[in-house]
């Protein structure tokens, strides 16, 4: 097995549930327990069970099945960026 | 419209030592809506030049309570909310708080088990949030806590966890320490490993719902035992934490 534990980019590796406040910001609700479909490999992961990168200048999502990136968020005082080319989909209930 | 995680500011009450390292902080907040077992707050500090730092923390205590929550929080070094929070707030400081926050790591009662619940050190806090709404509702879920420490003196809420094992509802609660045991343990000494967890899980079986909690290397290993053991990955709820927040 590989020893992350002095791997400085594992160490800031977290989970969609790290981003939850600031993904409930932008949509209103809670976004963790939303389905959202990888668009590389089709694999179907709530948002709260993606891996999360928050050591950047903006937080990224990656899938837990490819790895490749799903959403990728940058808030700045202006705006707030949301790439989500990676996502085939989200699924927001309306219930 | 109001959003619905605004700032609130809330008032500091008791404040705790549960281990060397890590305390619980009450914070009044009246107006408080309410929270599912399992989310977790921000809370914010703002210095006087404008500089302002967030952090999560997860909620420790049940929904049953009222008008307050617990936050149990770690000292982490050179961690600048968790250091602030341990050295220098004190009963009635105000802080700022939104919340609650989060849908995926979260417990109900309605929802049954078996429940397995895996943490490592202050990964304990959401499911102890969990525990203690479990207990507060009477329910009889049948229900095992693997809770991984270093140190026997740093088990975060052991004569609490040790009070609910004693209940006898059905509460199960096991420890491993993982760097030093004291004379005549009779636990587990070692880090997670799939031979435990597939030891703690049997008496559950592979209907378990499973909430792992811990740092993000704990929560891999388990989290890869579970579905290695035959849990459908969407029974398997995880909550990574490392040393930066969001």
């Amino acid at each position: 097995m590989i020893d992350h534990s002095h791997d400085p980019s594992m160490e800031r590796e977290l989970d969609g549930n790290a981003l939850a406040g600031m993904l409930e910001t932008l949509f209103g609700s809670d976004m963790t327990a939303v389905p959202g479909r990888c668009a590389h490999c089709s694999t179907v992961n709530m948002v709260g069970a993606m891996r999360a990168y928050t050591g950047g200048p903006g937080a990224v999502l990656r899938c837990p099945a490819c790895d490749e990136v799903v959403l990728r968020l940058v808030v700045t005082a202006e705006a707030t960026y949301l790439d989500a080319r990676g996502a085939a989909y989200l699924r927001l209930s309306r219930r | 419209m109001a959003s619905p995680i605004a700032w609130r500011i809330a008032t500091v009450g008791t404040i705790r030592d549960e281990t060397p390292t890590v305390r619980s902080f009450t914070l009044g907040l009246p107006d408080w809506p309410g929270h599912r077992p399992g989310q977790h707050v921000d809370l914010r500090l703002t210095a006087e030049d404008g500089y302002s730092v967030e952090r999560s923390y997860s909620i420790a205590s049940e929904p049953e309570r009222r008008g307050e929550i617990d936050l149990t929080v770690e000292r982490i070094e050179d961690g600048e909310v968790s250091a602030f929070l341990h050295d220098v707030v004190e009963p009635g400081d105000r802080l700022e708080v939104r919340g609650p926050i989060g849908g995926y790591f979260v417990w109900e009662a309605p929802l049954g088990g078996p429940l397995l619940l895996v943490a490592g050190g202050s990964g304990v806090v959401p499911l102890m949030a969990i525990l203690r709404h479990r207990r507060r509702t009477g329910s009889h879920v049948p229900t095992r806590l693997l809770s991984s420490s270093r140190h026997a003196e740093e088990i975060i809420y052991r004569d609490e966890l040790d009070a609910l094992a004693a209940a006898g509802d059905g509460l199960e609660v096991i420890h491993t320490l993982t760097r030093s045991q004291p004379t005549g343990w009779a636990g587990y000494a070692r880090r997670i490993d799939d031979r435990m967890l597939a030891e703690v899980l049997e008496p559950l079986g592979v209907s378990a719902r499973v909430y792992i909690c811990g740092p993000t290397a704990l929560v891999e290993v388990a989290a890869n035992a579970m579905v290695r053991l035959g849990l459908p990955p969407d029974r398997v709820r995880t909550e990574r934490f490392g040393p930066t927040g969001t």
